[in-house]
């Protein structure tokens, strides 16, 4: 049984983030981050370091010793401070220890089932946060497919199929008319995914991800005040406003900090029936990045008619507060009025967040790409090493290739055949 | 009315290996087909093994199943693919003499104590409500048995085409079996239509060798069976010639008039043996042809001409094969042809290759949607087997994806289904570097012990082999040495203080068990074939224990068996779309539940609950 490691969420904690570790090697990792001295079963407070030395975070230390633990394994939390850089660098010391590994959504419960630690009602009371996890992570997976990893993902994919089904054409159609050496083409494809991997992991994009955070769209119809609600939280004359319906043609964005999480507004065209056709394309590219964004606060006086889903967590606010009467749920740029309260709500939600889905999922990818790296790496040396140990390149290819599935998409065997019957005349 | 334990319907290789089996397993079995001498017939290339087919072959024989010593008797050329790749990916080849091959199956079954042959064309089931319980023979009489294993190949509404021409028949030569297939129909089993091809058969004495070049077998024949010492019939060497412009040319002109390419055919067949008339079409660019022309046997002058299976009318094939270097004069013996034919959809088999929906009734072979003698004969030993363990009240036996080639195939029968006729590849297997010909019997044999299914013989040799394996890996792991002492002893490891064991050092490539001669001496007298199973095993150690868990992870899944009448559409919290994926599919076991596209460990938790659930449930 492997060791597993995760965030799972605080909720109702804010400020405080869980890792747990659960499998046999969770105490021995714990020792090593704490410099030892943890007991079996016990509650201490430890600096945290990684393997150099470096301070990571003061945490709290729970340890749990099989069976009485939430999994029925040796288990151990660690309660960081929560911010997202500590989060993630904790969570990138974790990764790089060998027999580590992330774990899949749900699988502290399945091993929590198998060790009977949970009762069956429990689990089925699980239900709706299965749900609520996979949504999230079918968000978060449509966000990075539209984005620029996505394209770059989808180039991955089609490279690694192709060299993989090209060294498994030779190993399994050896008494065939295919060309013996492959080598070349399999060196120019592996180096090229390569490359692309290690200026992501290098921490160029990942990096400007976390730095960027979380995004926050801020739509509603025209002329109802985004603009200068953006400015008002912003503290600056950040999108141009005027008085007349239409201005914000792009999306603009601005970047600030929230209660410690870094925030990205995005002040969306005004969302209304146009033929001016400028104004139509801000406006379904509006319609795009909000649909995308993490949160959406809905500047209007209901949900519907703007064209984009009211999703879970999302906030609806009355705009124009200084000219109601009736200012619950209302906001005013120009005033001020109702501005504390509605950061308040954003950073609420965001906070819950931050803890799971997103950045998660940024660490999940970048592990994997970690992970795909290295077996790339050993992937290219058995190639050298001649066709005798062609088996044991593709053995790597398939570790790599699973290793970025949660990028690239599932790559089974049918598809290496069909590339493999696409491009070679086989069958004696 | 007779009686039978076990009653297998074919005697094609998927029948004769299940036949085999269920008697090995100690229960009354008959084996009933058309014609005494159809039994082992080979319907195409009489070659037997290649990559992921010779594995077969070899786990096959680990079990004690007849194909692999079928096959060395009958081989005239042996030949190791990949001889110069990795051991995991070398397959046994064996080009076999047809005649002998059908002699020696036919008395290996004839000479199988509990194991009877009948001759006659089974027409229908005997049915006692879902479970079948005997069967009915064209000449009205009744057979009844507690199991029945199904093995009619392509005869299931079998058509064939040459050129325009199209006749009903399962193979040429032979009828369909018309009535079995309504039968079937009442199933209501889903069933899907394959096709596969034949090329024309050449007279051996009018082909023109002398510019030929020719192709020998492996000086050292590499065999199937774990139990033969080697190879008994005379060798022989094939010839190799191409197409060339003009053949392609012909073939161009007469698409139109190919049964495949005038729609006369919607069939689907193989994309890894495709016709000639596939290969002109899709890979224009290429100006020529391989073929292999194979003798099919010592004792009569038949030419297998590999490579240019067809089913253009017979003035075509003959206007083509004369194009041919070598073949300007060759006589057809028997034009080529396509067939097509029922399969059912192996998704509605358990992996016991019972029908999940009718009790008591087995399918294996082509009628699964496979193609190949290798992969009917491994269904066919699983079939027989679980015949067997029916007949018994035992439990199902199932090979998994782990411990074999046999597992491989039956979980993508049973859990994906076919698009195309199946066959075996090494690359379908993702443990292949555990998954070896060369340790088949480590994996398999004590498995077959515990069965009852292996005989004296065979146990005697394989425990003391395995004796020998154990002294041999207990020698080379016991003592360590270091960095110092190996470079002494010539073998090149950095100085990095580490201490190794023997084995630790043969998992470096190019270290030999003969470099450590000088280190461990007790290494002197370990025999040649001890020898290289220590090399190959302590190669890929460091990946198998790597996948380790893995394998334990999926053995756990494969451990929770899901009972056939499970709902999984009353599941709370499983999306729409998983239900509706699990309700089609029918997974019969957590394992296979988990290979469905989009599901996640929450999913399976799931899953699980309710599994626990209803075992409670039973238990109250
Ligand atoms: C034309 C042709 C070309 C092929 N080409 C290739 C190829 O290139 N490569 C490849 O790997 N494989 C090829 N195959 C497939 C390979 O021959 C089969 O996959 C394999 O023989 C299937 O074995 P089986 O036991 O399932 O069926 P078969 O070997 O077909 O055996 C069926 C048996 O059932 C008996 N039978 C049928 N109906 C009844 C009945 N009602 N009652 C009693 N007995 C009955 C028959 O007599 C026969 O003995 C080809 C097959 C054909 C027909």
């Amino acid at each position: 049984m492997d060791t597993i490691f995760a965030l799972a969420s605080a909720q109702g904690k804010a400020g405080v983030a869980v890792i747990r570790v659960s499998g046999p090697m969770a105490l021995a990792t714990a020792q090593s981050l704490c410099s030892g001295g943890l007991p079996a079963r016990g509650m201490s407070l430890r600096t945290l370091r990684d393997s150099t030395g470096n301070q990571l975070d003061d945490a709290l230390v729970l340890t749990f010793s099989a069976p009485a633990s939430f999994t029925g394994e040796d288990v151990v939390e660690l309660h960081l401070h929560g911010s997202v850089a500590v989060v993630s660098s904790v969570l990138r010391v974790l990764s790089d220890f060998k027999g580590l590994r992330l774990a899949e959504p749900g699988e502290f419960t399945r091993r929590a089932m198998e060790n009977g630690r949970l009762d069956l009602s429990q689990v089925e009371g699980l239900a709706d946060l299965i749900d609520a996890e996979t949504d999230a992570q079918r968000r978060q997976a449509q966000r990075v497919l539209a984005g620029q990893l996505g394209d770059l993902a989808e180039s991955w994919r089609q490279d690694l199929i192709r060299a993989a089904s090209l060294i498994e054409a030779t190993i399994d159609f050896a008494d065939e008319d295919i060309p013996e050496d492959v080598t070349p083409e399999v060196r120019i494809l592996i180096d090229r995914v390569q490359h692309d991997l290690i200026r992501e992991t290098a921490g160029v994009v990942i990096a400007e991800r976390i730095r960027s955070g979380f995004e926050v769209a801020i739509i509603g119809p025209p002329n109802v005040g985004k603009s200068t609600l953006l400015n008002a939280l912003a503290g600056r004359q950040a999108a141009i406003t005027s008085e007349y319906a239409g201005t914000t043609r792009d999306v603009i964005e601005v970047r600030m900090e929230l209660s410690g999480l870094a925030v990205t507004f995005l002040d969306t065209a005004g969302l209304r029936e146009t033929t001016d056709i400028i104004e139509d394309m801000g406006i379904s590219l509006a319609l795009d990045r909000a649909e995308r964004a993490d949160l959406r606060v809905f500047l209007a006086d209901s949900k519907e008619e703007l064209g984009v889903c009211f999703k879970g967590g999302d906030i609806l606010v009355h705009p124009k507060a200084d000219m109601r009467l009736d200012k619950i749920d209302s906001v005013s740029g120009i005033t001020g009025e109702g501005l504390s309260e509605l950061v308040d709500r954003i950073a609420a939600v965001l906070k819950d967040r931050s803890i799971s889905a997103g950045l998660a999922t940024r660490e999940r990818h970048r592990i994997a790409m970690e992970r795909a790296k290295e077996s790339l790496e050993a992937a290219s040396l058995f190639l050298d090493a001649g066709t005798n140990q062609y088996e044991i390149a593709a053995e790597e290819m398939r570790v790599a290739i699973r290793s970025l599935e949660s990028l690239v998409g599932r790559v089974d065997v049918e598809n290496l055949l069909d590339e493999i019957f696409s491009s070679f005349c086989l069958g004696k | 009315m007779k009686h039978c334990d076990v009653i297998v319907i074919g005697g094609g290789h998927a029948g004769c290996e299940a036949a085999h089996a269920a008697a090995r397993m100690g229960v009354k079995t008959a084996l009933i087909t058309l014609k005494r001498e159809g039994i082992g017939v080979m319907s195409c290339n009489p070659a037997i093994g290649g990559l992921g087919k010779g594995h077969l072959v070899r786990e096959i024989d680990a079990l004690d199943g007849v194909m692999g010593r079928v096959a060395d008797k009958a081989g005239i050329q042996f030949r190791l693919l990949n001889r110069r790749k990795g051991p995991a990916v070398q397959g046994p080849r064996a080009q076999a003499d047809r005649k002998i091959y059908r002699e020696e199956m036919l008395s290996e079954t004839e000479c199988r104590i509990g194991l009877e042959i009948l001759e006659g064309e089974v027409i229908d089931l005997l049915m006692q409500g879902d479970r079948v319980c005997g069967v009915v023979l064209a000449d009205g009489c009744e057979i009844s048995a507690d199991a029945v294993i199904l093995t009619t190949g392509t005869f299931l509404r079998g058509v064939i085409h040459i050129g325009n021409i199209a006749r009903a028949g399962g193979r040429l030569g032979d009828r369909p079996s018309v009535l079995l297939a309504q039968r079937l129909e009442t199933f209501g089993l889903p069933m899907g239509r394959l096709k596969t091809g034949t090329p024309p058969r050449l007279d051996g004495r009018s082909i023109d060798w002398s510019g030929l070049e020719m192709q020998p077998g492996d000086e050292n024949p590499v065999l199937f069976s774990f139990l033969s010492k080697s190879v008994s019939a005379r060798q022989i060497e094939c010839g190799i010639t191409h197409t060339n412009s003009q053949t392609h040319d012909i073939i161009e002109k007469n698409l139109n008039r190919s049964a495949m390419y005038g729609g006369h055919i919607d069939g689907i067949g193989p994309r890894y043996c495709p016709s000639i008339e596939d290969k002109i079409v899709r890979f224009s660019e290429k100006e020529s042809h391989q073929i292999f022309l194979e003798p099919e046997s010592l004792s009569d002058h038949t030419i297998y001409p590999n490579g240019i299976s067809t089913s253009l009318p017979v003035e075509v094939q003959e206007a083509y094969v004369h194009s041919i270097k070598g073949l300007e004069r060759a006589e057809i013996l028997q034009p080529g042809y396509a067939i097509e034919y029922d399969f059912i959809d192996p998704r509605s088999l358990r992996p016991s290759l019972e029908l999940k929906d009718v009790q008591g009734l087995f399918l294996a072979g082509q009628i699964n949607g496979t193609t190949g003698y290798e992969e009917a004969a491994a269904q066919g030993l699983v079939a027989g087997l679980n015949a067997a363990h029916i007949v018994r009240g035992k439990e199902a036996i199932v090979f998994g994806r782990s411990n074999s080639y046999i597992g491989v195939m039956i979980d993508d029968l049973t859990s994906r289904g076919v698009s195309e006729p199946y066959r075996m590849f090494t690359s379908r297997a993702e443990f292949r570097l555990s998954l070896r010909a060369d340790n088949a019997d480590q994996r398999l044999t004590k498995l077959g012990l515990d069965l009852g299914c292996i005989g004296e013989d065979r146990k005697a040799i394989f425990l003391e082999k395995m004796e020998q394996l154990d002294r041999a890996k207990s020698i080379l792991s016991t003592t360590t040495y270091t960095p110092t002492q190996l470079n002494a002893a010539g073998i090149g490891v950095s100085q990095d203080g580490k201490r190794r064991t023997g084995l630790d050092v043969l998992a470096f490539p190019n270290v030999h068990v003969e470099d450590l001669q000088s280190l461990i001496p007790e290494l002197c007298d370990m025999a040649p074939a001890i020898r290289v199973q220590v090399e190959y095993d302590a190669l890929y150690a460091t990946y198998i224990s790597r996948q380790a868990n893995d394998v334990d992870a999926l053995k756990r899944d494969e451990r929770h068996a899901i009972p056939s009448d499970f709902d999984f559409a009353s599941i709370i919290g499983l999306s729409n779309e998983l239900k509706q994926k699990l309700v089609g599919a029918r997974p019969t076991s957590l394992a296979q539940a988990a290979r469905i596209d989009g599901m996640t460990p929450a999913a399976l938790a799931l899953i699980l609950a309710r599994l626990k659930r209803g075992n409670r449930a039973i238990r109250a």
